[in-house]
């Protein structure tokens, strides 16, 4: 009964709480329904050779990222020179989706920034994109080697997160099976 | 005549400038409906008017201008043109963007707290009250004791004779 007075004070305590978690939160971090599911097929031209096409089948049995960029995404100049260092330490094969570019500004981009990528498809109209859910480049699909995506990263990708994160889960992923 | 007949002129006259105004407001705040049939049209506007755009998170795909609110919306058209329900276009965005696309997420274990939440809050509110009144019901004063007995004799009287009180 003595205690009765600091009830309010407990109340306050455990609201600040709640509201300094929410305020870490971030809220464009958008639970994919994608993770765990077999990553949509499809079979794209490819950015520097026209003629010829990517398709996801082509990576069966290896692990590997699919990163979705454009010369017009400013946040996607963040994480490039990431992926170019990933790109030249050959740490994971990353396939870029060039999302809803224009080739020439692509490449001129590429011949910029460096090309980090061993592959990349094109979706000019966003069609691949929207399969996969994509609302903001950049954002990085974890694929396994059966094809199912089992992490998808929004946003700029930092070192900080590839290495907490990412990384054990490729490790883990290509010792496997 | 005259005056009635000139009234009557400039009152049309003005009906019809503000009926263009009125369109010319209304081209300028709506998007152009796409699609030549109004049907298909308002059934689109429908459904967009409960999916959220990923992009702009508190703006329905009905009202954001965002790319990507453009792409869904083109989507929800053509889906439903070739014929297919409201509930299977939803489910088919859904797949992709998950439940965060619908302002109305499904009732399962990880949104039961948000829907029953605030049911909940309110029927403990309601319980704590009414336990409260009732124990405050049941609860007899105290009986006074004899110096407050004393007391409260006292104040009376001093209460009944103002003008003695006074001086």
């Amino acid at each position: 009964m003595k205690a009765k007075f600091l009830v309010p004070l407990a109340i306050f305590l455990l609201l600040a709480g709640f509201l300094a978690y929410g305020l870490k939160l971030n809220p464009r971090e958008v639970p994919s329904p994608l993770v765990g599911k077999p990553a949509p097929a499809f079979r794209v031209a490819q950015l520097q050779a026209p003629d010829a096409s990517f398709g996801t089948e082509d990576m069966r049995g290896q692990v590997w990222l699919l990163n979705v960029w454009a010369s017009w995404c400013v946040s996607c100049r963040q994480e490039h020179p990431l992926l170019v260092d990933l790109g030249r330490r050959g740490v994971v094969p990353v396939v870029g989706l060039n999302y809803k570019d224009a080739p020439a500004d692509a490449m001129g981009y590429l011949a910029q920034h460096g090309n980090p990528y061993t592959t990349i498809a094109v979706d000019p109209n966003g069609a691949v994109g929207f399969d996969y859910g994509v609302y903001g480049t950049p954002e990085t699909f974890l694929i396994d080697r059966d094809g199912v995506i089992r992490y998808k990263h929004i946003g700029p990708l930092t070192r900080e997160k590839f290495d907490r994160v990412l990384m054990p889960m490729i490790a883990e992923l290509s010792r496997a099976g | 005549m005259p005056a009635d007949f000139y009234l009557k002129r400039l009152l049309r006259a003005a009906t019809l400038a503000l009926a263009c105004l009125g369109t010319v407001a209304h081209a300028a705040g709506e998007a152009v409906p796409v699609s030549d049939d109004p049907e298909l049209e308002a059934r689109v506007l429908a459904l967009s008017h409960n999916l959220r755009c990923l992009v702009c998170q508190n703006e329905s795909v009905a009202e954001s201008r965002a790319p990507l609110a453009v792409d869904m919306r083109n989507q929800v058209r053509e889906q439903l043109a070739a014929g297919r329900s409201e509930q299977e276009v939803v489910d088919f965005l859904v797949a992709r963007f998950g439940d965060f696309v619908v302002f109305t997420p499904p009732f399962k274990a990880t949104t039961a707290l948000l829907w029953i939440g605030p049911g909940v809050l309110l029927v403990a509110g309601v319980a704590g009250l009414a336990l409260r009144l009732r124990r405050r019901l049941n609860e007899t004063p105290a009986p006074l004791d004899d110096a407050e007995r004393a007391r409260a004799r006292a104040l009376l009287a001093a209460g009944s004779s103002p003008e003695e009180s006074r001086k």
